[in-house]
């Protein structure tokens, strides 16, 4: 459906893409997802053709974005960052001339306004000047104009900006609805959403593909892993020595946190279900049921030791598969190894509230 | 295409720019043509047009200055240019669309020369000439107006822009007049425009290698084409300004003469400034 290869965008010496490649299958909700300034809404305007890239190229359904610009615009509904709506226009104005412009046959126009009306549920305030509007409105209407004509692509640069916890459900509800007949990429920084509707996700940070692969993989790839974080009411050498009696921990990391007293400790055990010794590497969806669970071993090891545990481990959420990743980008020391190997880390104070903004 | 043309043209009248630019060209034509033809008695309608185009000098610039700008501003030029339409068809869509606003005070004045001719009689062919070249003249500063609306964001900033570049135009044969027309002077005129293209040419290509090239290769061939033939470079300055006066073509049409030259003139240039528009566009889509 869309080929994206080896797309490249410098503004002067910023690298806002670097060396993009993807590509996009048939009846599916693909999610961009990256931190502000990735090179989401970059990559999403090249492909849509508003902008040019300074290498590579884009092929939407054969077209190329750039040669063939007619044809390849014509399988695509875009919704950008900020609506491009006129103030000035109606909203049944301004459909009409979206109408127009995607050369809808004169025809179908009425009806299909209607419909997209209907779907996008802006029928309430179809006489009123969009400068008139809420947010969250002129948002719909933007999305109106994305599905008219309904082109088989239909791509949503961060589409709930904006909007009030009802409206991102219908908007959802809506998004799903499309994606049975359309091919829908959407770009967000909000997690939950992208792994609530999204079939498919791809990691952004500073321009470059990081992981991408269908929601579900990626949670799998952390649950893979037996990791526990948790906080705990003590000293650090107690505390450790308290672990240290249970078999299997490979790995113990006690940091200090912001309340005195209280540590903040990681703790990696082996995967091996220890007890009946059957090899589960192999087989992924085994690892999930008879993975041997820490848990209580540890409640009992620090109750123990007179060590009250604070607070547990949170569930392993694709949260922190983003946060690990684009940190590690940060880091610029990217090894393809270590991508896979996930070291779940409690964000310090200061950092949540950075990424607590973005999140 | 039509889509764009028609949205263009309806929100002209809404946003009141187009009532206001046709109101008061209205007044204006209105108020000379009563002035000098009606109270006057003036039989040539041409020398009220040549009138207010001191006028037009300033509305033309309202009328232009968001057609380009303000897409932009508003972001809505995204919707535009993802839409499976060229950038060819939006700004020829815009143009037209301007070219329409212009022309309903243009066919209001069709009438004038009818109203004249109940008085007296007047010259037909010499009151129709006046009015196509004055239309010809304005497709040509509407050109100039989307071109420079097309290069920024801010519409004061395009309006005034095109305001100063259609006065200077405006003056370019008053200008000319006070250049000295001997040789040497034109040839250092020209050297200093061959010097400042020059530099535009390696702000624009940050390559000191062209922009040097530009102006070694320049003067060069100024100096060689002097010392040749010097006296061709008498008063060459001069008319090299005066041919960039946007009314001289129309003093001859306003004089009665179909000035074929005159029309290529103006239509040419249109199209110049339709296609820098367009490459402006389009440049801003790779950087």
């Amino acid at each position: 459906m869309i080929e994206v290869k080896n797309l490249v965008k410098k503004y002067g010496d910023h690298v806002a893409v670097d060396h993009l490649t993807f590509t996009v299958e048939k009846g599916q909700i693909y999610g961009f997802l990256g931190p502000n300034g990735a090179g989401k809404s970059t990559t999403m305007n090249i492909m849509t053709g508003y902008i040019g890239a300074t290498e590579g190229e884009v092929l939407i359904d054969g077209h190329d974005i750039l040669k063939d610009a007619q044809e390849a615009k014509k399988c695509i509904g875009y919704l950008p960052e900020i609506p491009p709506v006129y103030p000035d226009m109606t909203v049944e104005e301004y459909l009409h001339f979206s109408a127009q412009l995607k050369g809808v046959k004169k025809s179908e126009q009425e009806a299909q306004i209607e419909r997209v009306m209907k779907m996008t549920e802006v029928e309430d305030v179809a006489g009123r000047l969009i400068k008139n509007l809420s947010k969250g409105y002129r948002q719909r209407v933007g999305l109106a104009h994305a599905i008219m004509g309904f082109p088989p692509i239909i791509i949503l640069d961060e589409p709930t900006v904006g909007l009030d916890p009802k409206q991102i459900i219908e908007i959802r509800q809506l998004i799903r609805e499309l994606s049975k007949e359309h091919t829908i990429i959407l770009s967000s920084h909000i997690l939950s959403e992208i792994s609530e509707i999204c079939d498919y996700v791809m990691i952004i940070a500073h321009g470059k593909l990081i992981a991408s692969d269908t929601t579900q993989n990626l949670t799998k790839m952390m649950q893979g892993q037996n990791i526990y974080n948790f906080l705990v009411k003590g000293e650090k050498d107690q505390v450790r020595q308290a672990l240290e009696q249970i078999g299997g921990i490979e790995k113990i990391d006690i940091n200090p946190y912001r309340e005195e007293n209280i540590v903040d400790v990681t703790v990696e055990c082996s995967v091996e279900p220890a007890h009946d010794g059957r090899d589960v590497s192999a087989d992924e969806e085994s690892v999930k049921t008879t993975r041997r669970d820490y848990r209580e071993e540890i409640f009992y090891a620090l109750a123990h030791a007179e060590c009250p545990m604070m607070a547990s481990a949170k569930y392993v959420s694709l949260e922190d598969i983003f946060l690990e990743l684009t940190e590690e980008t940060d880091a610029q020391n990217i090894n393809k190894k270590e991508k896979r190997r996930f070291l779940l880390k409690r964000p310090k104070a200061e950092e949540v509230q950075d990424n607590g903004s973005d999140l | 295409m039509a889509a764009i043309y028609k949205k263009e043209v309806r929100s002209y009248f809404t946003s009141m720019i187009g009532c206001v630019f046709i109101a008061f060209a209205l007044v204006i034509i209105g108020l000379y043509f009563f002035a000098n033809n009606l109270y006057g008695g003036y039989p040539y309608f041409g020398y009220s047009l040549s009138a207010t185009i001191a006028v037009f000098m300033i509305l033309i610039p309202i009328l232009t200055m968001k057609s380009m700008a303000d897409d932009r501003r508003q972001k809505t030029d995204q919707m535009l240019l993802t839409a499976p339409v060229t950038t060819w068809q939006i700004i020829f869509a815009k143009y037209l669309a301007m070219v329409t606003v212009f022309l309903v005070p243009v066919c209001v004045m069709l009438f004038y020369p009818l109203i004249m001719a109940a008085y007296g009689t007047i010259s037909y062919a010499m009151a129709y000439a006046s009015i196509f070249g004055f239309a010809l003249m304005g497709f040509l500063g509407i050109a100039v107006g989307m071109f420079i609306s097309s290069l920024t964001e801010s519409q004061v900033i395009s309006a005034v822009l095109t305001f100063l570049i259609l006065f200077a135009s405006y003056m370019a044969e008053s200008i000319a007049d006070m250049i000295p027309s001997t040789a040497w002077v034109s040839m250092a005129a020209f050297i200093i425009l061959i010097l400042a293209v020059a530099l535009i040419v390696h702000s624009m290509t940050q390559s000191t290698l062209l922009g040097g090239g530009v102006a070694v290769i320049g003067v060069a061939v100024i100096l060689i084409l002097y010392f040749m033939d010097s006296t061709s470079f008498q008063g060459a300055f001069g008319d090299l300004i005066s041919s960039l006066s946007l009314t001289g073509h129309f003093y001859n049409f306003a004089s009665g003469i179909i000035d074929i030259p005159g029309i290529i003139y103006y239509l040419s240039g249109s199209f110049l400034f339709i296609f820098l528009a367009d490459q402006a566009v389009e440049k801003r889509r790779w950087c």
